[in-house]
C-alpha cells in the first residue's frame, strides 16, 4: 500500500497530488510531503530499521519514494556520531557528539537529500537533473547523476573558486556558468523550472529533495540508542533542513521509536556576515526575516533570503533552542579547534557550527552533563584556501638534513 | 503569456506608496496578491504577475527603481 498521500501546504494546508512543485498554488506557502503515518505506525519498528542498509537507506519507511522504486545511492548516510571527549573537555561538556557527515560520498550532507530527490525523479521519467548551486550541491548532483545516468544541468556564478568548478566537472555534467552573482542565478533557474521539462532539485523537486534531511537526525537518535539529545546544533543555509530535523523528531515520537516526549531544543548557527535569521530571532519580530546581502567565507549557507527562515525561528523558540552568529576570525578558530582536539578538518560552515557551539558553551548555556550533538555538514578540503591564507603553517621550522639542526631549531 | 511569484520587500520608505497599482497601471501587467505581512513601517507581499515576459522584465525593473526589493516568491533556494 502507498504510504505517501500527497503533498500539502504548510501555510493553508491545500493539498496536491504527488508531482513535481514546490510553491501552493493558493498562497505561494511551501509544499511537504504527507506520510500515512497510521499505516506506517504498523509497519516501522527498530528492528526493522536495523535489518536494513548502513546507509541512510535504512529510513526508506520514512523517505518519499515508494518500497518498490529502485533507489540511486553511492551509500550515503549511516556516518559516525563521534563523542567529543577532548572539544568537549575544553567546553566544558560531558557528553557532546558530533555527527561527521563530511564522511558522505561527496563529502558533505547534499548527497543524503540528492539520493532522494534524483531516485524520486527518475522514477517519475524526468530525464534531466538541474540545480543552481554554490558548490556543495552541484558536487552531489553531479556525481548522483552520472550514477543514474541521466542528464545533468548545474548552474553557477560565473566567478565560482575553480577548485569547486574542478570537483563538479569531473562527474561531466552541462556546466552553465551564468554572468552574474548568486541572486541572479537563483531568479533564472526560478524562471526556468516554468519552461524546461528538468527535475530542478532545489526547486521544483524540493518537497521530495528536504526530506533527505530527516536521516541526519534519524541516525543521531538511533546511534544514541534511540535516545533524543537534550540540544542539537544545525548550520542554517535556507532553514529547510533545519525544519526537516523537527519533523524527523516529530516522526520518530509519533511512530514509537523512541520514548520520551520530550523534544530536544533546536539551535541555529549562522556566519554575522550573512545572519538574516540570527538578526530577526534577536528583534521584536522573529518571524520576520529580512534579507540581507552575503558577505563570508561560510559561502556554502550564505543565503541571503532563506526561503525557510521564519520556520528555523518558530522551531528554535518553541523548542528551548536559539540562534546564535559568529564572526569570520571565530569561524576559523572553530575550525582549527575542531581539527585540534578531535582530528576532524571541516569546511566554514562546519566552523560556523562548532563556533556557535563553541560561544554558546563559554557563554554558560550548559551546566556540563546534557547530552548536546553539533551537526558537521562538509568537509575542509572543500575550503582549505581559507586557512592557507590565514595561517595554513603556522607551526612550520625549516631545518638542515642533520641532527644538529634538528636539535637547535625543534625544542623537544 | 508568461508568470511569475515575486515576493516584493518593502523598507520604511515605499511601504505607502501605491507600487502595486502603479504597476499595473503603466505595464500590460496583471497583478494578484496571494498573501501580505505589512507593517506602519516594513513589510512584504508575495504577489502574482501575468503578462507577456518581456513587458514583466520591466515591470521587476521598474519595482526595482522605485526602491522595492523583488525576490522569487519562494526565497533564494541557491545552496
Amino acid at each position: 500500500m502507498a504510504k505517501l498521500l500527497g503533498l500539502r501546504c504548510r501555510e493553508c494546508e491545500a493539498e496536491y497530488e504527488l508531482q513535481a512543485t514546490h510553491v501552493c498554488e493558493m498562497c505561494f506557502g511551501p509544499l511537504d510531503v504527507v506520510f500515512d503515518y497510521a499505516a506506517l505506525k504498523k509497519k516501522v519498528t527498530r528492528d526493522r530499521i536495523a535489518q536494513g542498509p548502513a546507509s541512510m537507506w535504512r529510513y526508506r519507511d520514512l523517505l518519499p519514494i515508494e518500497d518498490a522504486t529502485p533507489v540511486v545511492t553511492l551509500g550515503e548516510g549511516f556516518t559516525p556520531l563521534v563523542k567529543a571527549d577532548r572539544l568537549g573537555a575544553e567546553l566544558g561538556l560531558r557528553n557532546l557528539y558530533l555527527k561527521n557527515d563530511s564522511m558522505n560520498p561527496t563529502n558533505s550532507f547534499k548527497d543524503r537529500v540528492v539520493s532522494v530527490a534524483i531516485s524520486w525523479a527518475r522514477a517519475n521519467g524526468f530525464e534531466t537533473i538541474a540545480c543552481a548551486s554554490t558548490g556543495n550541491l552541484a558536487n552531489a548532483v553531479a556525481a548522483y547523476a552520472a550514477r543514474a545516468g541521466l542528464e545533468c544541468f548545474v548552474f553557477i556564478p560565473v566567478d565560482l573558486e575553480p577548485a569547486k568548478i574542478v570537483s563538479i566537472s569531473v562527474f561531466d555534467p552541462n556546466v552553465v556558468a551564468v554572468r552574474g552573482n548568486y541572486d541572479e542565478v537563483n531568479r533564472l533557474c526560478s524562471q526556468l523550472v516554468e519552461s524546461t521539462p528538468w527535475a530542478f532539485c532545489n526547486i521544483n523537486i524540493r518537497p521530495f529533495y528536504a526530506e533527505g534531511s530527516k536521516t541526519l537526525t534519524f541516525e543521531t537518535v538511533e546511534q544514541l540508542g534511540w535516545k533524543l539529545p537534550d540540544e542539537i546544533i544545525i548550520p542554517i543555509a535556507s532553514g529547510c533542513q533545519f525544519v526537516r530535523h523537527r519533523q524527523a523528531v516529530r516522526e520518530l515520537m509519533e511512530l514509537g521509536l523512541v520514548r520520551e516526549d520530550r523534544v530536544p531544543a533546536f539551535t541555529g548557527a549562522q556566519a554575522l556576515g550573512c545572519a538574516p535569521v540570527y538578526n530577526a530571532f534577536n528583534s521584536d519580530t522573529p518571524e520576520r526575516v529580512l534579507p540581507v546581502r552575503p558577505d563570508t567565507i561560510a559561502r556554502s549557507i550564505a543565503i541571503g533570503n532563506p526561503s525557510d527562515g521564519m520556520y528555523v525561528n518558530r522551531i528554535a523558540l518553541e523548542t528551548g533552542g536559539v540562534v546564535e552568529a559568529v564572526s569570520e576570525e571565530e569561524i576559523v578558530a572553530a575550525m582549527r579547534l575542531l581539527a585540534r582536539t578531535e582530528g576532524i578538518f571541516t569546511e566554514t560552515a562546519g566552523g560556523v557550527t562548532i563556533g556557535v557551539l563553541a560561544k554558546l558553551a563559554r557563554a554558560g548555556r550548559w551546566k556540563g552533563d546534557e547530552v548536546v550533538v553539533a551537526y558537521v555538514t562538509g568537509h575542509g578540503l572543500k575550503t582549505a584556501d581559507v586557512l592557507a591564507k590565514v595561517d595554513g603553517h603556522a607551526r612550520r621550522v625549516e631545518i638542515e638534513p642533520t641532527l644538529k639542526s634538528f636539535r637547535e631549531k625543534v625544542n623537544i | 503569456m508568461g508568470r511569475r511569484r515575486l515576493k516584493l520587500i518593502f523598507g520604511p520608505a515605499m511601504v505607502k506608496e501605491p507600487v502595486i497599482y502603479q504597476l499595473g497601471k503603466q505595464f500590460e501587467i496583471v497583478t494578484n496578491i496571494r498573501r501580505a505581512d505589512v507593517t506602519r513601517d516594513q513589510g512584504w507581499v508575495l504577489l502574482e504577475i501575468t503578462g507577456e515576459p518581456e513587458e514583466l522584465d520591466r515591470g521587476v525593473e521598474y519595482l526595482e527603481s522605485r526602491g522595492v526589493k523583488v525576490e522569487p516568491a519562494e526565497g533564494d533556494l541557491v545552496e
